[in-house]
């Protein structure tokens, strides 16, 4: 089952929220993971880690320096499933 | 015809001793600060580190190794002419040849003691552990003194954001030697070199010379380290756990490579460690001494914990080649 930009968007704040603390309301799509939510680079290796398994998809080590902001990520989520 | 005689030795080994030197300045976070525009919290958060060990100019791995081998024959209870082999792990003595331990056996009283250096980097001491093990099961020798030692130090770029504000100087040191029990498992060991540029020195010898690089120091890809260090590295924990024929539940002590404190965590999460397991935290105070880290992280275990001698520990260390090694032994 594919999992719709709504719910990436939704499990990936879940994600964040464990890892950081951060309120997942915090999390919308033009947020950048360095500068508006201070994600630092090994929490950031972590909510991969955590994505890859929740939406079984695989989030390369070369890919993640690529994932700027929330909606990036949740686009490669979403084009990685199918 | 005659019949060529062949070595054997004792069914089992276990760690006798452990003896550890660190650096002898304390240096805090606010003394490496400046060149990467940092600060104390910054590195607290991103390492869980404190203060590392660094040795004086004066001191070399040589010397750091020598006064740690000396700790642990002491506690040994063996005389150093007991000792027929003496193995170090090491990446930071500068000088390629001669090797620390030929040096150090002479310094300890081990001579003529079999002596040589390997390179594993932060899993040097898992992998000589192993060598030590395997080589008096074998017959080929009868107690060993195994040293992890690093003067790294010397090979830190104080700009560089990426390890050089980790690293510390120290040596740890242990003495193995046969046993009516079971003391040291079955090695997981191995390695990948599809991924040698995730961490390693940033520049060879000969382009230094040549003018072509400055002096050569370690570089780390931090966040590809810390996937790897920390879900690979589990699933190698998990496998010579049941090698060992033991559970997470059994173990006294877990003592990860000392690379930084967000690893500790996450690997100890992972492998769902009861509390009743305590786990080697060192890296606060003496930073990241690679090969160094298993043998001193054990010492403060055991200083700190006494009450773990007799216990199970795993030990896991991973490093630049990237390889690995893990096994659980007997806490001396």
């Amino acid at each position: 089952m594919a999992f719709s930009n709504d719910e990436v968007l939704a499990g990936l704040a879940e994600l964040i929220t464990d890892e950081t603390g951060i309120d997942a309301s915090e999390v919308a799509l033009e947020k950048s993971f360095t500068d508006d939510l201070d994600i630092d680079s090994i929490s950031m290796m972590t909510i991969v880690v955590n994505a890859e398994e929740k939406f079984g998809v695989t989030i390369p080590d070369d890919e993640v320096k690529n994932l700027k902001t929330v909606g990036d990520a949740v686009s490669f989520i979403v084009a990685g499933q199918e | 015809m005659t019949t060529l005689k062949q070595a054997t030795g004792p069914a089992y080994t276990r760690i006798y001793s452990v003896g550890a030197a660190r650096g002898e300045n304390a240096v805090p976070n606010d003394d490496l600060i400046g060149p990467i525009d940092s600060s104390d919290e910054w590195i607290r958060q991103r390492t869980g580190i404190i203060t590392r060990t660094r040795a004086v100019p004066e001191t070399d791995a040589i010397d750091l190794s020598t006064a740690a081998a000396a700790e642990a024959i002491e506690k040994s209870g063996l005389a150093p002419s007991d000792i027929d082999v003496v193995i170090v792990a090491t990446i930071s003595n500068p000088k390629q040849t001669p090797s620390v331990s030929a040096i150090v056996a002479d310094r300890v009283g081990a001579n003529p003691a079999a002596a040589y250096d390997i390179n594993a980097a932060c899993a040097g001491y898992a992998y000589a552990v192993a060598q030590a093990d395997a080589l008096i099961r074998a017959g080929a020798a009868k107690n060993a003194l195994v040293i992890g030692a690093e003067k790294l130090s010397d090979i830190v770029d104080p700009a560089d954001r990426s390890i050089s504000f980790l690293l510390g100087d120290g040596a740890g040191a242990v003495v193995i030697g046969p046993s009516d029990t079971p003391g040291i498992s079955a090695t997981v060991w191995g390695s990948d070199g599809s991924k040698s540029d995730a961490v390693g020195m940033n520049h060879t010898l000969t382009e230094f010379r040549d003018g072509q690089a400055p002096w050569p120091t370690l570089r780390q890809e931090g966040p590809t380290v810390f996937r790897w260090a920390v879900w690979e590295m589990a699933k190698v924990a998990k496998q010579a756990l049941e090698q060992a024929g033991v559970e997470a539940a059994d173990l006294a002590a877990f003592i990860p490579h000392q690379a930084n404190m967000r690893i500790v965590d996450e690997f100890a999460k992972q492998l769902k460690l009861p509390e009743t397991t305590v786990i080697a935290r060192d890296i606060e105070t003496t930073g990241n001494t690679s090969a160094a880290s298993i043998p001193l992280a054990t010492h403060r275990l055991l200083e700190e914990h006494p009450e773990l001698s007799g216990g199970l520990a795993l030990q896991i260390g991973f490093g630049a080649g990237l390889v690995f090694g893990a096994q659980v032994v007997v806490l001396p």
